[in-house]
């Protein structure tokens, strides 16, 4: 554009012509965004460069430029570490383990409610399920001692009411991975519920008129129409979640885990944390990131792929 | 619509059933915040199990470690720095996502394609924590509230439900505007964002409660005690064994730590709490949006 002459050339040529004029009309709209664009560029897109570190021996003092190139020395100092396949099999059971959890128990809420006769019941039940959504990790936590510490909470009363001895549930490494997984469905299953209430409200109820008159009973319409009728939001909720498998919750096992369960509890996430932050092997963390970045972006696309062939629209 | 059709009996035990799994549930949900909140008042004189705590009467509860914790200095500043975060998140996170979803809202913008996939993907490909870090300690966010809220101040998911809101709005509203001569400023301000203000609260409060409970950022970035937010503080309180600093918050002993550790986060929740029937009505509604978009 600062060119005239080029401009000029350009404008002669049929759809390109188009584009400037189209170009020119728009111009204050990009004007009208350009901090949130310049704001983009710099919070998204540098820490994308940032990213070569993982092929470099980063020093602080050289910076992300001047650090010495090493190839894949960090992946395959990860690949080779004790840590590697404990962290991977840590990070992908409690993202199976909350899938096979909550998402039964959001498709139980759902149909609960949706059945449910009873307004204030409903109502009830529905503010008070989506209510740990929005509370943080560090709430949460709060929540979990009042239950299940040795001292206070009152699983462990239960326990020694029924001449038990009071167990530490946060420090013991056979029932951590429990606590992990049932705790996110208690904070998730309400809101997990959502999507499948909304689906369920767009069941044709005439459906339901006509098996009644069929003399279907109640659980014959639960099991015919309305399970089948979600089966496609399910599907699709299942594949969401394999997109995201290696995200198994930071903030709730950061929240949560101490250093006698490291074993069970160390997520991919806590481990970049760790070695990047704490022991300043940044190049080491950054290739861990990249990796599961770039294993992750892979499961996105396929499970996006896959829910488009279901739904006929995908997430992007 | 159902309930015109005769019930049988194997239909009545199906709602009774229903009904009782409903309670259940209720009950999942109503014994662990009860026993917090329990908790949270218990005097110190109290002898008993935590059962016996739950079950405890009213008016034997101790408002001490609430008194406590109000009275505590470090206390009031952290919920102040949280308000900051929060107000100062939103607006810069509004004032941000904004923009972006209207241009990106808009049929026929040259390079739209282009755009979209520059904006898809950092959204599919996350390169993690390290290189965040860098970034944000070489912009000298260090120790200052921006650090909590703006690396996330634009989320693409939030931004994504946004565009498709504003791909809603009748085509005609705006083009009209534009002949009568509005500028693209014009439009977003007289036409778009008042016909929005749904969105706009939504989308809103998804940031807000994102800062309101972020203790992340606020760990790595924030050294300075006195800008320290609510989720460090009941953090490091809850992460205290009663032996440490935080005693100093109980200096006369008159609370147990357990009702201290309590009371400290149901007072952060209480804000949330305040504002959860609003959150409740137009989160839900941005979540089906969110669901509905194709």
């Amino acid at each position: 554009m600062r060119n005239p002459a080029w401009a000029v050339s350009l404008s002669r040529t049929g759809s390109s012509s188009l584009f400037w004029k189209n170009l020119k009309r728009h111009r204050s709209v990009y004007l009208l965004a350009s901090i949130s664009l310049v704001y983009f560029f710099i919070f998204k897109y540098v820490p994308i460069w940032n990213a070569q570190i993982a092929f470099k021996d980063f020093m602080a003092l050289d910076g992300v430029l001047g650090s010495p190139w090493v190839g894949l020395q960090n992946f395959r100092d990860f690949v080779n570490s004790y840590y590697f396949w404990e962290l991977i099999r840590n990070t992908v059971m409690y993202s199976i383990g909350k899938m096979l959890f909550s998402i039964p128990a959001a498709i139980f809420l759902s149909v609960s409610l949706y059945e449910c006769r009873n307004y204030y019941l409903r109502k009830t039940v529905q503010t008070i399920a989506y209510l740990p959504h929005f509370l943080s990790w560090v709430i949460m936590y709060a929540i979990l001692l009042a239950i299940l510490s040795p001292s206070n909470g009152i699983l462990n009363d239960v326990i020694k009411l029924l001449g038990g001895e009071p167990i530490s549930f946060l420090t013991e490494t056979k029932a951590f991975p429990w606590i992990v997984i049932l705790s996110d469905t208690w904070k998730e299953m309400g809101w997990s519920a959502i999507i499948f209430l909304a689906a369920l409200m767009g069941i044709d109820p005439s459906l339901f008129e006509a098996a009644t008159v069929e003399g279907a009973s109640a659980w014959q319409r639960v099991r015919f129409i309305t399970l089948p009728s979600i089966r496609p939001v399910i599907v699709m909720v299942v594949l969401l979640r394999l997109g995201t498998i290696l995200d198994a919750g930071f903030n709730q096992i950061f929240m949560l885990y101490s250093l006698p369960v490291y074993s069970v509890a160390d997520i991919i996430d806590t481990w970049i944390y760790r070695q990047g932050l704490l022991e300043f092997r940044f190049g080491l963390a950054t290739a861990v990131g990249l990796f599961k970045g770039l294993f992750g972006l892979i499961l996105i696309v396929v499970s996006n792929k896959l829910i488009k062939r279901q739904t006929g629209s995908g997430l992007y | 619509m159902k309930s015109a059709i005769r019930l049988t009996n194997s239909d009545r035990l199906f709602h009774i059933i229903v009904n009782t799994c409903l309670l259940f549930i209720l009950a999942l949900f109503v014994i662990p915040i009860w026993s917090t909140i329990t908790l949270s008042f218990r005097p110190n004189s109290f002898i008993g199990s935590a059962l016996d705590g739950m079950l405890l009467a009213p008016w034997k509860w101790s408002t001490a470690a609430y008194k406590a914790l109000l009275g505590h200095r470090a206390f009031i500043t952290s919920t102040f720095n949280s308000f900051r975060i929060f107000i100062q998140g939103v607006a810069t996170s509004l004032f941000l996502t904004v923009p972006l979803a209207y241009l990106l809202s808009i049929k026929g913008l040259p390079g739209r394609k282009v755009l979209y996939g520059l904006v898809l993907v950092p959204y599919l490909f996350n390169v993690g924590l390290i290189p965040n870090y860098l970034l944000v300690s070489k912009l000298g966010l260090v120790d200052h509230l921006a650090a909590v809220y703006l690396p996330g101040a634009i989320s693409v998911y939030n931004t994504l439900i946004m565009k498709s809101f504003f791909e809603g709005i009748p085509e005609e509203l705006k083009e009209s505007a534009r002949i009568d001569g509005a500028s693209e400023l014009t439009v977003l301000w007289k036409i778009i964002l008042p016909l929005s203000k749904p969105i706009l609260l939504t989308i809103g409060l998804y940031y807000g409660v994102h800062f309101w409970n972020d203790f992340f950022n606020a760990m790595l970035y924030l050294n300075d005690s006195a800008l320290q937010p609510l989720p460090i503080l009941l953090r490091n309180i809850l992460l205290s064994s009663g032996m440490n600093e935080y005693v100093e918050v109980n200096a006369f002993g008159e609370a147990p730590i357990a009702a201290i550790k309590a009371a400290s986060v149901l007072l952060a929740a209480i804000p949330m709490l305040v504002a959860y029937p609003f959150i409740q009505k137009y989160f839900v509604k941005g979540t089906m949006l969110g669901s509905v978009k194709g």
